[in-house]
């Protein structure tokens, strides 16, 4: 079977300071990757690469489910295709949560008003926030606005969700029912890639589990793999310092 | 009592008035005119200036800055009496609210460059991401929040404008100002330019007063 993303010899450079080395990565449909590593390894550019936020080196390569990520015409497939949730949440001001959520598959899909209200409301259902739809979103907790957000992405129907650790910016209280959310929404088969710093999250989680460092991917495979028998110095000394936090 | 009835001669006001008022039917004609294509030129000029390929932002920058550097009355000048000179012929309307528009449309720009560029990075990535065209971004999702940023500085042009309408009296246009001014000659009484004065501060000091509350609300920016 193809894989659902192909990422083949992936670079990028801001400048003369290269952020990727040639990153080769797979990921099956159903998925779902935890990427951790340290600020700065590059983690956020390269599954903003996925949707093209950024752009990338051109004898790069990176193919959504048989459609290659470029600067042309076959962009909107792909990033209709693909949800992100970002850290800020990012989410609309001036639109209720329902509109937030209902913008997108009316605009890009051609979807109907009353089809996606229904839409809408059956995900703010399921990420447990069905009661906020009328309220603008500055009236929501950070925790809630971040549910609203995934709510908005699953909205596309993507075939894939990448997050952008999603719960850093979020007071500690209500990092857990945002995790409990991306939880729920991995044990429906989605394929997911999740920047996190969350290690519980990923090892519970994660089907795989890729340590970045310096724009490489130093080391992966499942949690058990990483978290409990880690091969490279660099994860040791990574996950050292962070389980120690 | 002299002075009343030089300055403030009601008989010769009630006279006048009807000549004021055409004057400011004109007057509104062609601020409201300039203002509308101002508006639509503005936010045409601050998109090519912000996405535009090639060398198409920085032609809109050379537009901006020249026509927000030459005075409002030059520029007049030149359209109504040096252009014949090359054939281009407008009538004293046309030449008003073309002068009025390239100038009011470069401001209006900045405005509109300054709201747009004011809204976070996110708001871009987020509508990116969801896969959202450009044309859609912009309008679901930027310009309606730059709205609210560039009303106050909006308005503010719109009273420049409105002002700046006066100017079109020196291509015989018959407006408010040039209204009164010929008044005042039939009359041989300088109450109908009082008269034209206070229908300005009537029109714009609602405007005035609207921009200071804005400003209050949002923040605003002033045209230098
Ligand atoms: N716009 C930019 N210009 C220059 N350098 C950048 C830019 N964005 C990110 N970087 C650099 O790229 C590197 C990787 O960043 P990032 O992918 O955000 O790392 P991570 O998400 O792992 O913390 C960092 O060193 C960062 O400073
Ligand atoms: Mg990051």
């Amino acid at each position: 079977m193809r894989p659902l993303i192909q990422i083949t010899n992936l670079k990028k450079a801001y400048g003369i300071f290269t952020v990727l080395h040639g990153i080769d990565l797979d990921i099956d449909e159903g998925e779902v990757v935890c990427v951790i590593g340290p600020s700065g390894s590059g983690k956020s550019t390269l599954i903003r690469c996925i949707n093209r936020l950024e752009a990338f080196s051109s004898d790069s390569s990176i193919v959504v489910d048989g459609v290659t990520v470029g600067p042309g015409k076959a962009l909107a497939k792909v990033r209709a295709e693909v949800g992100m949730v970002f850290q800020s949440f990012n989410l609309f001001p001036h639109l209720t949560v329902l509109k937030n959520v209902m913008l997108a598959p009316m605009r890009v899909r051609g979807t109907k008003s009353a089809d996606a209200e229904r839409k809408a409301r059956e995900l703010l259902a399921r990420v447990g926030i069905a009661e906020q739809a009328e309220k603008y979103p500055g009236k929501l907790s950070g925790g809630q606005q971040q549910r609203v957000a995934i709510a908005r992405a699953l909205a596309m129907e993507p075939k894939v969700m990448l997050f952008d650790e999603p719960t850093s910016s979020l007071d500690p209280e209500m990092v857990g029912e945002v995790l409990d959310v991306m939880k729920r929404l991995a044990g429906t088969g989605v394929t997911m890639i999740v920047v996190t710093h969350e290690m519980g999250f990923a090892r519970q989680v994660a089907d795989r589990v890729i340590f970045m460092d310096g724009g490489r991917i130093i080391e992966q495979g499942t949690p058990g793999e990483i978290f409990d028998n880690p091969k490279e110095e660099r994860t040791r000394g990574f996950l050292r310092a962070v389980l120690n936090h | 009592m002299n002075l009343l009835n030089t300055f403030f001669n009601i008989p010769i006001l009630i006279e006048t008035f009807p000549l004021l008022l055409s004057g400011l039917l004109v007057t509104l004609e062609i601020g409201i005119t300039s203002i509308i294509v101002g508006l639509v030129g503005g936010l045409f000029l601050a998109l090519v200036r912000l996405y535009g390929a090639g060398p198409v932002p920085f032609l809109a920058k050379i537009y901006i800055d020249i026509f927000r550097s030459i005075p409002l009355l030059v520029l007049l000048i030149v359209v109504y009496y040096a252009l014949p000179f090359v054939g281009i012929r407008f009538s004293p309307f046309v030449s008003a609210v073309v002068a009025l528009t390239l100038v009011s449309s470069a401001y209006t720009a900045e405005i509109f460059r300054a709201g747009i560029e004011a809204i976070p990075h996110g708001q871009f990535e987020a509508s990116q991401a969801l896969g959202l065209s450009s044309r859609h971004m912009m309008i679901d999702v930027i310009l309606p929040q730059a709205i609210k940023i560039v009303i106050p500085p909006l308005t503010n042009n719109c009273i420049n404008v409105l002002k700046d309408t006066a100017l079109a009296s020196v291509v015989a246009m018959p407006d408010l100002l040039k209204q009164a001014t010929q008044a005042q000659a039939l009359s041989a009484n300088p109450t109908p330019l009082i008269g034209a004065a206070l229908i300005y501060v009537a029109l714009l000091w609602p405007l005035v007063s609207i921009v200071a509350r804005l400003e209050k609300r949002f923040g605003g920016e002033k045209r230098a």
